[in-house]
């Protein structure tokens, strides 16, 4: 990817254009059309099994390693087209991170979670500075700075994240995707990742996906809802995006108004 | 506890569903039992036979051989030298000089050659170990009774001498020392020839080929493969390795050889052939490895920007190793055991030198124990039980320390 045409930065960061994916032949999304703006948070809320993860993973090529996947449409991000053929996926990975539902540290030790996704990509600097910086970012270095040579899988849930988010942010990435991060957490280390998503809006643009609408409704900027609809009710769509308030207190479609009241079904 | 009241269409089975789980655990208990009762019967059946009593007679009176005085065991090696030269035909005696010149070996040796050449104490009859425990007296009474001339020993077919000595035909100066070193040497091949390319193809097949028809008919047949007949390989071996490759395996490439006498069948060819026998299965148990790897952990790498190369180079692989290791080791283990394939390959069954380069010619533990379990005479079924003993350690051996070096592999951070 080259650097942006136009000088200024584009207040989008990552937008769809009729965005269908595909798993084979069934059509699990479809024509999407949605707009993440800069360093704010943006939530795809919506039941299960209608395509919240699969649109995330649409937005840094994680579909593309299982196999049969496609996509039709375009994802434009800082303008360009990441599925354009010019571009490596690798690069698209490096620049968009991701953080996954399950907690998924390396089985290596905490400093090399770190360390390691660091040098793959050529870092030269002083590993030390990155490695504190990354886990102070992530609001985990005061309780890991005694213990950097333990294995990462020797912390709690909710620890694990938070190596998993350092882990993304150590390479300066612009786009953080978030599936369900909180999902596999308790209550308390749930708020932790949704301070720290607070924090890290400041200096990066995150999207997530989560179940639970609370959790959009505190941390988002800006919802999507989606459900499924269209193909016989069996592909997913957005129905709705707007501001999150909005969403919450005056949604425009009836079936968003029934699921975030509960009253879906 | 007060029972549970009976909701209707509900049967009150729990005794009948604990009832029959104790049948199924008694029958699975049974099927471990059957198994380790057979291995404590092939056991006991290889070590009855390599120990027990001997009748044996020298076929020269070692006292007739005694010079001044002098008993044959406390002679000088020069002394030992001149009896062997004055008694053997100048013809044997030349070419023992040939093989090793009678100055370089030690007075032990010719001291051996001797009991081998002259002396040559034969078996006239052999006892396994249980009657030789049970019935000692019957046994001394016999031979008192039939052979009066006879000496009466109870040895361990098993010692140390049979694993240093070279092979020979006589039953009490034969050893193992060529198979066991024609073994490791052939097993040796068969790594480096399985090993980096089953754990390349499982890699290839699992990260980087895409599930197209080409590919899943290499996948189907690399599994039909690993069930083919050891003799197949062996006469694929014989094809290949020995008769189209012979200017290779038998070194004749590298001027090691002279041409009109260079022979395919070596070590190499050998260990080659037994590479490919496991090379399927060394490939399958890979593939399983890299495939139990979780998605997690390769999202993981992906998500940070990580290319194919690097998530398995530092994630997959290292993970995947332990598992690798382990179905080599099971490999490993079958080519040792393999007779068949070496035969058809040209297994030496009379060797007396050992192996020294990838071009020797050679014989293994199994091809010995084959050969000598083929021989009528009862001595040589205990020298084949000895030998499965010396095999079951090497092969016990080898495996140990694999699984130290796995186990090294798997102390996961």
């Amino acid at each position: 990817m080259t650097a942006n045409n136009n000088s200024h930065e584009q207040q989008y960061v990552l937008e769809t254009h009729n965005l269908d994916i595909y798993y084979g032949s069934f059509k699990a999304v479809t024509d999407v059309n949605m707009k993440v703006e800069r360093n704010k948070i943006t939530a795809i809320i919506g039941p299960s099994g209608c395509g919240k993860s699969t649109l995330l993973r649409a937005f840094n090529r994680m579909n593309e390693l299982f196999a049969g996947t496609s996509i039709r449409g375009r994802v434009m991000f800082d303008g360009e087209d990441i599925y354009a053929r010019d571009v490596d996926p690798v690069e698209v990975r490096y620049r968009i991170g991701m953080v996954f539902q399950k907690p998924n540290p390396f089985p290596k030790s905490i400093y090399e979670n770190i360390a390691w996704t660091a040098r793959i990509h050529g870092y030269k600097g002083n590993m030390n500075e990155l490695v504190e910086n990354s886990l102070r970012q992530a609001a985990l270095w005061d309780e890991v700075k005694d213990k950097l040579q333990q294995s990462g899988l020797s912390l709690s849930g909710g620890q694990q994240q938070r190596l998993c988010i350092a882990r993304a942010i150590s390479i300066k990435p612009e786009v953080i995707l978030m599936d369900e991060p909180a999902s596999a957490l308790d209550p308390i280390a749930t708020l932790k990742i949704e301070e720290l998503m607070q924090e890290l809006k400041k200096n990066y643009t995150i999207t997530i996906v989560t179940h639970n609408m609370q959790q959009a409704a505190r941390v988002s900027d800006y919802t999507a809802m989606m459900m499924l609809s269209g193909e016989g009710e069996r592909s997913g769509t957005v129905i709705e995006f707007d501001e999150t308030n909005r969403i919450f207190t005056i949604p425009k479609d009836k079936r968003t108004e029934d699921y975030v009241t509960g009253r879906f079904g | 506890m007060k029972e549970k009241t009976i909701v209707q269409g509900f049967a009150n089975n729990l005794d009948a569903r604990n009832r029959k789980g104790v049948i199924w655990h008694v029958i699975f208990q049974a099927s471990t039992v059957v198994g380790i009762l057979a291995l404590i019967a092939l056991m006991l059946n290889v070590i009855n036979s390599a120990f027990g009593y001997v009748a044996y007679e020298a076929r020269v009176d070692p006292d007739s051989l005694a010079v001044d005085g002098t008993a044959l065991e406390e002679q000088s090696k020069e002394q030992l030298v001149a009896l062997l030269q004055s008694t053997l035909s100048s013809g044997a005696y030349n070419k023992l000089d040939n093989e090793k010149p009678f100055v370089d070996r030690s007075r032990e040796e010719v001291f051996q050659l001797v009991v081998e050449r002259i002396i040559r104490p034969q078996v006239v009859e052999v006892w396994n170990l249980w009657p030789s425990l049970t019935q000692p007296d019957e046994i001394r009474a016999t031979v008192t009774k039939d052979h009066p001339e006879t000496e009466l020993d109870f040895v361990s077919w098993l010692t140390y001498d049979f694993v240093t000595r070279p092979q020979t035909s006589e039953p009490f100066t034969a050893g193992v020392r060529t198979a066991i070193l024609g073994s490791l040497w052939t097993i040796l091949f068969t790594i480096l020839l399985a090993f980096p390319i089953g754990v390349g193809a499982a890699i290839y097949l699992e990260e980087y080929a895409s599930d197209n028809w080409l590919n899943r008919i290499i996948q189907t047949n690399i599994n039909n493969l690993a069930g083919v007949p050891s003799i197949v390989y062996g006469i694929l071996g014989l094809a290949i390795f020995v008769r189209t490759l012979e200017p290779l395996t038998s070194g004749e490439v590298f001027g090691l050889v002279d041409p009109t006498t260079a022979n395919g069948r070596t070590v190499l060819s050998a260990g080659l052939t037994l590479g490919l026998l496991v090379l399927p299965i060394i490939i399958i148990n890979a593939q399983e490895a890299i495939r139990a790897v979780p998605r997690s952990l390769r999202n993981a790498s992906f998500g940070v920007g990580a290319t194919k190369w690097q998530t398995v180079w530092s994630h997959v692989l290292p993970n995947a190793l332990p598992g690798i290791l382990t179905g080599t080791i099971l490999a490993v283990s079958r080519a040792i055991g393999e007779t068949a394939p070496l035969v058809v390959v040209g297994a030496s069954t009379a060797i007396s030198f050992d192996p020294d380069s990838p071009f020797s010619k050679f014989t293994t533990l199994p091809i010995q124990i084959y050969q000598w379990t083929s021989r009528p005479q009862d001595e040589f079924q205990s020298l084949a039980a000895a030998s499965i003993l010396v095999l079951l350690v090497l092969l016990l051996s080898l495996n140990a320390s694999a699984v130290l070096l796995r186990n090294r592999f798997s102390r996961r951070f």
